[in-house]
């Protein structure tokens, strides 16, 4: 994709204790930091299914971000350390399969950091404007156009609707 | 009147789901008393052609095997569903890739290199590959294209009902025979198969912890596995949780881990990425170097959580391969 009005499209996963609750108070400080990051709350790092990584990745994301209480602080005790585990694994599952690690991060920021929002986020557009468009969508109809091209009785099925596992806010 | 006629078709398989027709033993006889098999290339000697002289939606149902990589199965594929009322994608192969779909970690380049001329037990001093198109002697020799990455049947055409299973099981198969012919069939997409996990049906549910913990991951050729306890609670991966049941837990039964043939059940989308989850996180350690080296006990994340599934999962194929073809179409 050549296209240069690209923009790194991020999606963030954070825990509504600890880091949501940070970003709020980047918010409420008026601390500047880019756009490209689109937030969904959950209740808990832990609640993150590696589901939702690769959905968001597959359906457009260049990156997935991963907020969550720092070790030992998470409200539901053990949540974040799942997380943690979960995220080393999907880490070597995306190597495997041709994404580099660096598009997906997991950070540890408490409520009271805000400016570690800002400067994560920051850090975050700028690996991702670095690395370029990952754009897994393109990619797909790249690979599938050589079954389209061929005979007129071959016909792309409706692809299955994975929407339902990741919120609307991936499409924004 | 008429018998319902019904065809089987096989793409990229090995076999094992023609070999499951088989299995049916004397209940194929019961079976073909009730239909007609106009087509089924492995067993019967009728070409294209005469399916090509079928009308449309002639035959009752064909089922077809195997995962989709070459330009004849599409043709073959779209061929058969203009022929039949129903397709039925038949084994693991047809209904997620398969066993032939995780090839799809690696390039088309890299996997006609190895096997023209990486393999050890290959010589080809010339470099020849396969074309579609030759030219010896003043004839024409022609080959099927083969794609840069497998599908599954549904990737291909629209597919009526899932028969999962390496191979489906005889009980499956009659059941879902029985089905059509008695026109008892549920929703169109439909598993034929229970919708629960495999844990559910599983003889060791009884020993299943309440709390899994992995100190380590056990490989079941290097472990002494104990034949009544829950391979989860022996250290052993077993892809049990994250897969459908209705294969009567055969392979548990013979003291080996379930390997997720019969794929997910309707409510989990990626059944690798589901796996991968409730393992990983069972892992005992909390910090980073001891987190990786019990995670290390899983060599190969791709070919363990994704066996039979890679082609249906939400990534489908290396992204490398993707941006290949993505080069090629600019």
């Amino acid at each position: 994709m050549s296209d240069m009005n690209w923009q790194p499209r991020i999606v963030a996963f954070f825990c509504s204790w600890c880091t949501y609750t940070a970003a709020d108070l980047a918010g409420v400080s008026r601390f500047r930091y880019a756009p490209n990051v689109r937030i969904i709350r959950l209740m808990c790092s832990g609640r993150i299914d590696p589901q939702f990584v690769l959905c968001a990745l597959a359906d457009g994301a260049d990156g997935v971000l991963i907020g969550g209480c720092h070790p030992g602080d998470c409200h539901y005790a053990e949540g974040n350390f799942k997380t943690f585990r979960r995220y080393r694994m999907i880490l070597r599952l995306l190597a495997d399969m041709g994404v580099a690690g660096d598009r997906v991060r997991l950070e540890w920021i408490s409520a009271s950091e805000g400016e570690r929002v800002k400067t994560v986020i920051n850090e975050m557009v700028e690996r991702i404007r670095a690395l370029g468009p990952l754009d897994i969508p393109g990619r797909f109809a790249a690979c599938d156009s050589e079954i389209l091209e061929s005979a007129d009785a071959i016909r792309l099925p409706q692809c299955k609707e994975t929407h339902d596992v990741v919120p609307e806010v991936v499409h924004g | 009147m008429d018998k319902p006629k019904i065809g089987f078709y096989w793409c990229a398989s090995c076999g094992g789901c023609e070999e499951a027709i088989v299995d049916l033993a004397e209940d194929i006889l019961r079976i073909t008393a009730a239909v007609d098999l106009v087509f089924w290339p492995v067993a019967l000697d009728f070409k294209k052609e005469d399916v090509l002289a079928m009308p449309n939606g002639s035959m009752a149902a064909v089922f077809i095997n195997g995962a989709v990589r070459t330009s004849e199965q599409e043709e073959m594929a779209s061929l058969l569903r203009a022929k039949s009322q129903f397709v039925i994608a038949f084994g693991a192969c047809a209904q997620l890739g398969g066993i032939p779909g995780l090839a799809n970690q690696f390039s088309r380049d890299s996997i006609l290199n190895y096997v023209y001329d990486g393999a050890p037990t290959v010589v080809n001093e010339k470099h020849v590959r396969p074309s579609v198109r030759c030219e010896d002697n003043n004839r024409t020799l022609t080959l099927p294209e083969f794609r840069s990455v497998v599908r599954t049947l549904e990737q291909i055409v629209h597919v009526d009902y899932f028969l999962p299973g390496c191979p489906p099981t005889p009980r499956l198969i009659t059941s879902a025979i029985d089905a059509l012919l008695t026109g008892k069939l549920p929703p169109p997409g439909s598993v034929l198969a229970p919708d629960v996990a495999l844990c559910d049906q599983c003889p060791r549910k009884k020993s299943k912890p309440e709390q899994i913990r992995f100190a380590a991951f056990k490989r079941p050729h290097l472990t002494s596995m104990d034949s009544d306890l829950c391979f989860l609670a022996q250290g052993v991966v077993c892809m049990g949780p994250a897969t459908r049941g209705g294969c009567e837990a055969l392979c548990p039964a013979a003291n080996m881990p379930c390997t997720g043939c019969f794929g997910p059940t309707s409510r989990v989308h990626d059944q690798g990425a589901k796996m991968l989850s409730s393992l990983s996180a069972a892992v005992d350690a909390k910090e980073s170097d001891q987190v990786d080296a019990v995670l290390a006990g899983i060599p190969d994340p791709v070919g363990t959580f994704y066996r039979y599934a890679l082609p249906a999962s939400l990534l489908r194929f290396s992204a490398n391969i993707g941006s290949a073809a993505v080069k090629e179409t600019l």
